[in-house]
C-alpha cells in the first residue's frame, strides 16, 4: 500500500492528466491577431500543444525523474528509490537498471506494435471491397496514419530499446550504460509518445498518414498535433537513446574489447545509434516548423505566402531515409550475431560485414531524393540519387554474402532464432530487389506512391526487422527471464507467419505494378480478388501474432521451464552468466580474448566445457 | 487458490479487458452517419425522389460540437437534420430544393462556377433558370464528381437584412433558393462535396467541416 | 584462411551450387524475356511506358541469375549442412573469410550497380522522362512541338486546360493519339499526384508549381488516372477515365467543350504555369 504513493507509475498517469489540463488551461489564455481564427475552427492548437507539453513533464515528474537534479539543487542527498534491486514494483516506474529498462522497453513497445497491428488487420477488412464498406471515410485516412505512425515511432527503438539497453552493456563488459536515467528517460518518453497519439483519435484523427506532408498537414484537424506532439517525443527519445550507446560503446568497453573485436550486435546497435543522433533532430526541427505553420500562420511549407511545399518534403526524408537504416541495421546485427551460434562458425567476414555497416550509415544520407523522384525536383538531380540509392545496395549486399558464408560447411541447427534469422536473408533479398525496382527512376514513375513502394518497405522493414525481432524475442529473452519460450509453438509461429506474410506482400508487389495507388480506400474493380487474397493472408498473419502472444504469456507465467545460463550453446559473454543476468551483471569485470566468435577451433572458453549442457525441452 | 490458478485469473482478466477495449476502438470506428431515404415526390409520372436541403453558416450547437462550422442540413419528416448520407433508387430523377443561408466566399476555381450534368442543362436561382454564376458569389457548390453533376450555390449579399445566425435556418432569414434535378445511374456508393474553399478558419478552406462526412461532404448511396 | 581438412571435400558442393544455379537461371531467363517480358506493366500504350516496361524487363533479366544463386545456395547448405537434435559438442569449420570470393563479390556487384545506374539515366534521358515530371525545367525534353495540357488538382478533382485552345477548361481529359503531349501538371491547395496509369506518366502536384511530364500516346483506348499522393478526406476517390482518340475526335471534341464552356472560360485567369489562390481565402 504505502509503494502506491510516492513516484511511480499511478502517480505518474495522475500528474499527467493533471497537467494536461493545467496546460489546457494556460494555452487558451494565448491571444493573439494571428490565432484569432481558432474561434471559427473551433479547435485551439495552441492549447492542445501547450496542454500535452505540460502533461507529459507532469508524467516524467511523477515518474521521479526530477528527484534527482532537484535533490541536488537544493544540496540534499537524493533518493536512491530508482536504484532498487529488487521486487516487480521496479518496473513500473524509474529504474536505472538496464536490464529492467531493457524488460519495460519489450513489454511497452510490444502493447503499442499490438495496436499498430490491430490497426493494419482494420484496414485490411476495409480494402476486402474496391469501395468503402467498413470504415467511415475519415477514419480510414486515420488507422492507416496510425498503423504507419505508430509502427515506425515504436519500432525505431525496437531493437536498441528492449535488447541493446539489456545485452550490450554486457557484451563490451561493462555494469551499466553510460547515463542510465537517460536510459529510463527514453523508455518513458516513448510511452508517453504512444498515448498521445493514440489520443489523436478524440481530435479528428489525422490524415496525412506517417509522412505528415504538408500543406495538407496545415489543413488538417487538430489529431495532427497529436501526431507532431508523437513524433517530437520519439524523435527525443530516439536522439537520447543514441546518444547513448555511442557514449556506452566508446566510453565504457572492457579490457581487451577492442573496436575489432565488438560482436556484431553491437556494431549494428553502434551505427543504428549513429543515425539516430544525427537524423531525429532534423525531424524535431521540422515538427516544430509545422506547428508553427499550424498555430501562428506562418508560412514555411504554403508557396502562397512565401513557403514552399518542397521544403517539407525534403526536410521529411533527410529524415525518413536513414530512419528506414535505423530499422534495417539493428535486424542485420541481430542477424550476424545469431547466425554463427547456430551454424557453429565465426563470422564470414567480419570486416566486410562491419564495413558494409558503416557504409549504410554513411551513404544512407545520400539517397534521400528517391522519395521525390516524379515531385518535380530539379531533374538534373534524379541521375545522381539514382546512383547514389543503387550503390546503397553494395554494402548492403556485403552483410548478404557475410550471411550466406557464415552457413557455409557449417552444422546448422534449425532452432526458432535461426528460423527467423534465414527468413530474413529471404524477405530481404526480396525487399532489396524490389528496391533496385524503386530506384530506377523510370520503373519509380509507375511504382511510386503505389503499393508496390509499401510491399517493398514491408518486405524490408517487417520482413527484415520484425523477423529479426522475433529471433532475439526467442533467442534472449530466456537469457532475461531465465524461462525458455516453447520451441514447437514458436515453430508453429514461424512457418505461419512466413508462409502468411509472403502471401500478403508478395501479391502486393503486383497489385501495386498494376495500378494501385497507396492509402486510397477505393481501387479498380479488376483488382478485387487480389486484394481479397491479401487480406485474408493478413489476418492468418495477424493470427500467427496471436499464437505467439499466447505461447509467451503461457511459457514465462505458467509453464516456466528454467533455461539455466547457456541453452544455446553460444560462446558469447552474455551465455556465460546465469539466467536471468543477476543485478550486478558480473562479479568481475571480464576481459576479453581476440575473437568474439571462436567456433570452428575446437577451444572452449577458458574454464568451461566444450560441450554445452542438454538443453532443457520444454 | 493455487499459484497457477490466480495467474489464471489474471491472464483471462488482461485478455478480457484487452477484447474490450479493441471492441470500444472498432465501434467508435464503425459509427456511420444513418442514410436518409428520401420519398417519391406524389402524383409524377417518372421514377423521382425530392429531397429538400439547406447550407448554412454556422450549424450551432444544437446540431453538432463544432457550432461555428459550416453545414448542409437536410428536412427529415419536417424537421431540419444533420444528415449527408442519402438512399436514392437508381435510373431516378432526383428533384433537390437548396436554400442556401450563407454567405459567399468566392469559388478557388472559376471553372466550377458552371453548372454540369443537371437535367436540362440549368438551375433556377430564386425562380430563374440559369447556367452559371459569378464564381465570386459563390456561398457553396453541390457536386457528384462521380456523375459529373456541379450546382454553383449563390450566396447571401453581405448587406442583406435579418441574415440567418445559428441553423436551422427558417424561411423568414436572407436566404436564395436554388431547385436542380440531376438522374442517378447504377448502383453503388458514389461521394458527393462543396468545392468552394468555405471552411473558416483552415488553410485554403478545406479543412474541418469541408473534410469532414456530414457537414460539407456525403454519400448518395444508389442502391 | 581456413585451415581444416574439408576443404577439397567442399568443393563439390561449390560445383553443384553453381551448376543447379545455371539451370534454374536457363529456364527462368527466357519465361522472364519472352513470357513476363511483353506483358510486363504498365504495358505498351505509350512511347514512355514501352520505355518502363524496357528498363523493367532489362532489370529483371539482370536480377534473376542473382536471386536464383541466392536461393539455391540457400536451400542447399540448409539441407546439405544441417544437424539434427542438439549436439554442440562439435564445430563448423573455423572459416573467417576468403578473400579471393570477397572480391569476386564486390567487383560483381558494383558492376552491376553502375550498369544499372548508366543505363536507368540513359533510358531516362532517351525517352523524354520516361513519363515523369521533371519539375519546371525539364531536362529531358522531346523535339519539335508538344501539345501542352495542363493538368490542375485541386481537392478532389482533377480538371484540365488546354492553353493552345483558348484556354478553355474541361473536366475530361481527352489527348489526340501519336501527338507528342506535355503535361503541365500543378495543383491550388495541397499536393496531390497524377497518375495516368496507362500513359505511363506520373508527376506530383504542387501549389505554385508547374510539373511537365512528356508522353507519346500510340494508340487509341481509355486509361485511369488516379491521384497518387494523399491529399485528405477524398484522396481515395479522386480518380477519372481519361481517353486517347484519332486526331479528328479530338477536334471535334475540343471544338465542343469551347461552346459549352464559352462563357466560364472568360472568367478563369488567363492561362499561367501555376496559380496562386490566396490560402487564407475563408468564409466569415
Amino acid at each position: 500500500m504505502r509503494r502506491l504513493f510516492g513516484f511511480n507509475l499511478l502517480t505518474a498517469v495522475v500528474l499527467g492528466i493533471v497537467g494536461f489540463y493545467v496546460g489546457w488551461l494556460l494555452g487558451h489564455q494565448i491571444h493573439g491577431k494571428s490565432i484569432d481564427y481558432f474561434g471559427d475552427t473551433g479547435q485551439n492548437d495552441i492549447a492542445l500543444f501547450v496542454g500535452y507539453f505540460v502533461g507529459v513533464v507532469g508524467f516524467l515528474v511523477g515518474l521521479g525523474f526530477a528527484n534527482y537534479p532537484v535533490m541536488r539543487m537544493l544540496g540534499r542527498p537524493a533518493s536512491v528509490r530508482e536504484k532498487e534491486t529488487g521486487g516487480v514494483g521496479r518496473y513500473f516506474g524509474l529504474c536505472t537498471d538496464h536490464k529492467v529498462v531493457g524488460l519495460q522497453y519489450l513489454v511497452g513497445i510490444g502493447v503499442f506494435i499490438f495496436i499498430g497491428g490491430l490497426n493494419a488487420m482494420l484496414i485490411r477488412f476495409e480494402l476486402l471491397t474496391p469501395n468503402e464498406h467498413a470504415w467511415n471515410a475519415n477514419n480510414y485516412l486515420t488507422i492507416v496514419g496510425l498503423h504507419g505512425t505508430m509502427m515506425m515511432g515504436m519500432m525505431t527503438s525496437g531493437i536498441l530499446g528492449p535488447f541493446a539497453n539489456y545485452l550490450l552493456p554486457i557484451m563490451i563488459g561493462a555494469r551499466r550504460m553510460a547515463f542510465p536515467r537517460i536510459e529510463a528517460l527514453t523508455f518513458w518518453l516513448l510511452m508517453a509518445a504512444g498515448v498521445i497519439l493514440m489520443t489523436a483519435l478524440g481530435f479528428g484523427g489525422f490524415p496525412t498518414g506517417w509522412t505528415g506532408y504538408e500543406p495538407l498537414a496545415n489543413q488538417a484537424n487538430w489529431g495532427m498535433d497529436a501526431y507532431i506532439a508523437f513524433f517530437a517525443l520519439v524523435g527525443l527519445s530516439m536522439a537520447l537513446l543514441g546518444l547513448n550507446m555511442i557514449a556506452t560503446v566508446i566510453t565504457m568497453r572492457a579490457p581487451g574489447m577492442r573496436w575489432g573485436r565488438l560482436p556484431m550486435f553491437v556494431w549494428g546497435s553502434f551505427t543504428t545509434a549513429m543515425l539516430m543522433v544525427l537524423a531525429a533532430p532534423v525531424l524535431i526541427s521540422t515538427l516544430l516548423m509545422v506547428s508553427l505553420d499550424r498555430t501562428a500562420q506562418t508560412g514555411f511549407f504554403n508557396p502562397q505566402i512565401g513557403g514552399s511545399s518542397y521544403l517539407y518534403q525534403n526536410l521529411f526524408w533527410i529524415f525518413g531515409h536513414p530512419e528506414v537504416y535505423v530499422l534495417a541495421l539493428p535486424g542485420m546485427g541481430i542477424l550476424l550475431e545469431i547466425l554463427p551460434v547456430f551454424a557453429r562458425k565465426p563470422v564470414w567476414g567480419y570486416r566486410l560485414a562491419v564495413s558494409g555497416m558503416l557504409g549504410i550509415t554513411l551513404l544512407s544520407w545520400l539517397v534521400w531524393q528517391h522519395h521525390l523522384f516524379v515531385s518535380g525536383i530539379n531533374a538534373d538531380l534524379r541521375p545522381f540519387y539514382m546512383l547514389s540509392t543503387e550503390l546503397i545496395s553494395l554494402p548492403t549486399g556485403f552483410i548478404f554474402v557475410c550471411a550466406l558464408g557464415t552457413l557455409w560447411a557449417g552444422r546448422i541447427r534449425l532452432t526458432v532464432p535461426m528460423l527467423f534469422c534465414l527468413a530474413w536473408i529471404f524477405n530481404f533479398l526480396i525487399g532489396g530487389l524490389s528496391g533496385v525496382f524503386l530506384s530506377d527512376v523510370p520503373s519509380d514513375v509507375t511504382t511510386h506512391g503505389s503499393f508496390f513502394s509499401m510491399a517493398h518497405f514491408h518486405y524490408t522493414i517487417m520482413g527484415g526487422l520484425i523477423f529479426t525481432f522475433f529471433a532475439a524475442i526467442y533467442y534472449w529473452v530466456p537469457k532475461m527471464t531465465g524461462y525458455m519460450i516453447n520451441e514447437t509453438w514458436g515453430k508453429v509461429h514461424f512457418w505461419l507467419m512466413f508462409v502468411a506474410f509472403n502471401s500478403t506482400f508478395g501479391p502486393l508487389l503486383v497489385i501495386g505494378f498494376l495500378g494501385m495507388p497507396r492509402r486510397s480506400v477505393t481501387y479498380a474493380g479488376y483488382l478485387e480478388g487480389a486484394n481479397q487474397w491479401v487480406s485474408i493472408s493478413a489476418f492468418v498473419l495477424g493470427f500467427s501474432m496471436l499464437i505467439f502472444i499466447a505461447n509467451f504469456v503461457y511459457s514465462l507465467v505458467f509453464a516456466r521451464v528454467p533455461a539455466g545460463p547457456n541453452p544455446w550453446g553460444s560462446k558469447s559473454i552474455e551465455w556465460q552468466l546465469p539466467s536471468p543476468v543477476p543485478v550486478q551483471d558480473f562479479d568481475r569485470i571480464p576481459t576479453f580474448g581476440p575473437d568474439p566468435y571462436p567456433y570452428g577451433d575446437g577451444v572452449a572458453v577458458p574454464g568451461r566445457p566444450a560441450v554445452a549442457p542438454a538443453r532443457p525441452t520444454p | 487458490m493455487s499459484s497457477n490458478a490466480r495467474k489464471g485469473v489474471v491472464v483471462a482478466a488482461a485478455v478480457v479487458l484487452a477484447a474490450v477495449l479493441i471492441g470500444v476502438y472498432v465501434a467508435f470506428l464503425t459509427i456511420t452517419p444513418t442514410p436518409y431515404s428520401p420519398t417519391a415526390a406524389s402524383a409524377a409520372p417518372a421514377k423521382s425522389v425530392h429531397l429538400t436541403l439547406q447550407t448554412v453558416a454556422a450549424v450551432g450547437s444544437k446540431l453538432s460540437p463544432n457550432p461555428n462550422w459550416v453545414s448542409y442540413l437536410t428536412m427529415e419528416n419536417g424537421k431540419w437534420v444533420r444528415t449527408t448520407v442519402w438512399n436514392v433508387p437508381a435510373n431516378t430523377l432526383v428533384h433537390v430544393t437548396l436554400y442556401q443561408f450563407d454567405g459567399n466566399s468566392g469559388l478557388r476555381n472559376p471553372f466550377l462556377s458552371q453548372a454540369r450534368g443537371l437535367v436540362g442543362g440549368t438551375f433556377t436561382l430564386n425562380g430563374k433558370a440559369m447556367s452559371r454564376i459569378p464564381p465570386d458569389d459563390a456561398s457553396h457548390t453541390f457536386a457528384i464528381p462521380a456523375f459529373d453533376v456541379i450546382v454553383p450555390l449563390k450566396g447571401v449579399a453581405d448587406d442583406a437584412k435579418n441574415q440567418c445566425g445559428y441553423a436551422p435556418c427558417s424561411l423568414s432569414n436572407a436566404h436564395n433558393t436554388i431547385t436542380f434535378t440531376f438522374r442517378t445511374g447504377k448502383k453503388g456508393k458514389y461521394r458527393w462535396q462543396c468545392f468552394v474553399p468555405c471552411a473558416a478558419g483552415f488553410v485554403y478552406g478545406f479543412g474541418g467541416p469541408m473534410q469532414t462526412i456530414g457537414y460539407m461532404d456525403g454519400f448518395i448511396n444508389v442502391v | 584462411m581456413s585451415s581444416d581438412p574439408g576443404t577439397a571435400a567442399r568443393g563439390g558442393h561449390a560445383l553443384r551450387i553453381a551448376l543447379i544455379t545455371v539451370v534454374v537461371t536457363l529456364v527462368a531467363l527466357p519465361l522472364v524475356i519472352w513470357v513476363l517480358g511483353p506483358n510486363m506493366p504498365p504495358g505498351k500504350a505509350t512511347d514512355v511506358a514501352k520505355a518502363q516496361v524496357f528498363s523493367n524487363t532489362v532489370m529483371l533479366v539482370l536480377m534473376t541469375p542473382i536471386t536464383a544463386f541466392i536461393l539455391v545456395y540457400l536451400g542447399y547448405v540448409l539441407v546439405v549442412f544441417r544437424v539434427r537434435g542438439d549436439d554442440v559438442s562439435r564445430d563448423g569449420a573455423p572459416i573467417r573469410g576468403n578473400m579471393r570470393l570477397q572480391v569476386i563479390w564486390l567487383v560483381a556487384t558494383t558492376a552491376a550497380v553502375l550498369f544499372l545506374a548508366i543505363f536507368g539515366s540513359a533510358t531516362l534521358l532517351t525517352s523524354n522522362g520516361s513519363g515523369g515530371g521533371q519539375g519546371p525545367k525539364p531536362l529531358s525534353k522531346p523535339s519539335g512541338v508538344a501539345l501542352p495540357v495542363q493538368v490542375i488538382a485541386q481537392q478532389w478533382e482533377f480538371t484540365y486546360r488546354y492553353p493552345t485552345y483558348g484556354g478553355v477548361e474541361t473536366p475530361q481529359l481527352v489527348i489526340p493519339v501519336d501527338r507528342q503531349i506535355a503535361f503541365h501538371v500543378t495543383s491550388l491547395d495541397a499536393i496531390h499526384s497524377f497518375w495516368a496509369y496507362q500513359l505511363g506518366v506520373k508527376a506530383d502536384a504542387n501549389p505554385g508549381v508547374d510539373n511537365v511530364a512528356y508522353v507519346k500516346p500510340k494508340t487509341v483506348r481509355t486509361f485511369s488516372i488516379r491521384c497518387a499522393e494523399l491529399c485528405g478526406l477524398w484522396h481515395g476517390y479522386m480518380f477519372d477515365t481519361g481517353k486517347v482518340v484519332t486526331d479528328g475526335v479530338f477536334a471535334k471534341w475540343i471544338a465542343a467543350q469551347q461552346t459549352m464552356f464559352r462563357e466560364v472560360t472568360r472568367e478563369l485567369p488567363s492561362y499561367a504555369k501555376y496559380y496562386n489562390p490566396d490560402p487564407t481565402n475563408r468564409a466569415g
